[in-house]
């Protein structure tokens, strides 16, 4: 992968080429090789001008000289999640062997104030946005019923950013590598409340990519293959207000049930795991929803230190999307080649005493679609 | 953008016009081509209501950072609404001087949504206030 931020010397083709090269040269394998290339990618037309984008990789990463399908996959910001499926099932299905798969977003080449009305075509905008709704704001309100319903506070909340900021600062790759403390979250300006500055995760820019293939072939290729061993992605009403609930997010149980059944294990098997913080409500019901957690237990256990990286359950080793970065369309992949980094032992100053099982969650909008990813080593 | 985008939804956004599922009798805004879950047996048979636009407040936040054509409101209260019929519906919240909670009654109120700067064009729907 690229590194994650304000990058302002890369264009979107650079860091799509940057990432993908990145992932066949860790591979050992060459552009003869590849049957395919899957970009997750949620709005490089508004963020860029420039759609095809899947082209645009391609050629540049001489794909295109071979003439190989490249397929671009848009859900909103689980565009990168959806793809690695996809890429996932091309593979599993035995249409192709060695297929790369990429996410890609450049979002700072628009004004800041553009950038999120950008961000917010995942929510709807008929029903949401046209009438003042911000995607801050509707995450604002998960967090007020959690607050609500379960007692959940803004220093819980601060604590899921304070152990993103921790791990962010191993990760060479990160956007923010500065420390933050509880107070200095909890008492940060509001953006909407409950929701303050160090409850959102950035505007940023980046890429990442990796190999998929059969597990013979990828035998050939390394000695430690990660293996995905379930997946599942899920769908819920694009608008928050038509949910149920809005303190579970129904699309990721309803994934993680999926993924946990096709690998056969349960949440107490897993012992990683990288999920979709966009906004620290979103880290607490994420490990309420993936079974973690019972419901409503989400902020008693990040204030714990459950899930820090000396914890029972490393969450966000990576930095997540709050420390990390969240250049949307990379995220989904981005969060498979931590969980593939540590699984693998790769992982650096940040590496988990010898995990066996990792999970990944990623979310579209707020919750209209969520994609999870069950992967563990042999 | 232009603007038959808009005015498309004007009626139901005026009004308050939604529809109801003979089937189940769940009443749905904006109103809804079928049931979810009733499905084939609701398609075409679908009943248009018009609701009292009165609810309490679901869930509700401060928007500080606001889009560029709300820019001149801010801050301002976007809330969750759920309507006395059962929907819920996204809108912001005005006149409420003391500030809202949970569970406060409130009703429907026609005002300006937002002006669009450059094209001039004003949009109008609903807000929700405080009841009294
Ligand atoms: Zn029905």
């Amino acid at each position: 992968m690229t590194p994650f931020g304000e990058l302002w010397d890369r264009s979107l083709r650079t860091l799509g080429i940057e990432a993908g090269l990145n992932a066949m040269v860790d591979a050992g394998i060459t552009s003869e090789e590849v049957d395919a290339l899957y970009v997750g990618n949620m709005s490089s037309g508004r963020f860029t001008n420039q759609e095809h984008i899947s082209a645009v990789i391609a050629d540049h990463t001489g794909l295109s000289a071979r003439n190989l399908p490249a397929i671009r996959v848009e859900a909103g910001e689980a565009s990168g999640a959806v793809a690695f499926r996809d890429a996932y099932l091309s593979v599993a299905s035995e249409v192709y062997d060695i297929v790369v798969v990429g996410g890609a977003e450049k979002m700072t080449d628009v004004s800041d104030a553009m950038a999120h009305e950008i961000f917010a075509t995942s929510v709807d905008q008929q029903w949401e946005v046209f009438l003042g709704a911000t995607v801050p704001s509707l995450y604002a309100m998960m967090a007020r019923r959690h607050m609500h319903e379960y007692g959940t506070t803004k220093e819980q909340l601060a604590s899921v950013a304070v152990n993103a900021h921790k791990n962010g600062s191993k990760n060479p790759n990160a956007q923010f590598k500065n420390q933050i403390s509880v107070e200095a979250a909890a008492k940060a300006g509001m953006v909407a409340s409950p929701l303050g500055m160090l409850d959102c995760a950035p505007i940023s820019d980046g890429a990442a990519a990796l190999v998929l293939a059969p597990l013979d072939i990828a035998k050939r290729m390394t000695d430690h293959p990660v293996v995905i061993a379930g997946s599942g992605v899920a769908t819920d009403t694009i608008s928050l207000h038509h949910r149920e609930s809005l303190t579970t997010m129904r699309s990721t149980s309803v994934a993680a049930d999926l993924a946990y059944r096709r690998s056969g294990m349960t949440p107490e098997h897993v012992d990683i795991a990288e999920v979709h913080d966009n906004f620290t409500i979103s880290g607490i019901m994420a490990v309420e929803d993936l079974g973690f957690v019972e419901k409503g237990q989400g902020g008693p256990a990040f204030e714990s230190g459950k899930f820090d990286i000396e914890g029972d359950l490393p969450v966000n080793t990576s930095g997540g999307l709050k420390a990390q970065g969240q250049p949307l369309g990379a995220i989904g992949i981005a969060q498979v080649v931590e969980v593939t980094r540590q699984l693998r032992g790769d992982a650096g100053d940040r590496q988990v005493d010898s995990p066996q099982v990792g999970l990944t969650q990623c979310v579209g909008g707020t919750g209209g679609t969520s994609v999870v990813h069950v992967m563990k080593v042999i | 953008m232009g603007v038959a985008r808009f005015w498309r939804e004007n009626r139901t956004r005026y009004n308050l016009i939604g529809n109801r599922c003979p089937t189940c009798e769940k009443a749905f805004f904006p109103p809804r081509e079928l049931c979810p879950t009733c499905h084939r047996q609701s398609i075409g048979k679908m009943v248009e209501i018009q609701f009292s636009g009165k609810g309490k407040i679901y869930s509700y936040s401060d928007v500080h950072d606001a889009p560029t054509d709300f820019s001149d409101q801010r801050p301002y209260i976007m809330a969750i609404v759920e309507l006395d019929e059962g929907p819920r519906i996204t809108a912001q919240i005005v006149d409420a001087i003391d500030g809202v909670e949970i569970g406060m009654p409130v009703e429907m109120v026609f005002r300006k949504i937002r002006e669009e700067s450059p094209e001039g064009i004003i949009h109008y729907g609903y807000k929700f206030k405080p009841a009294l």
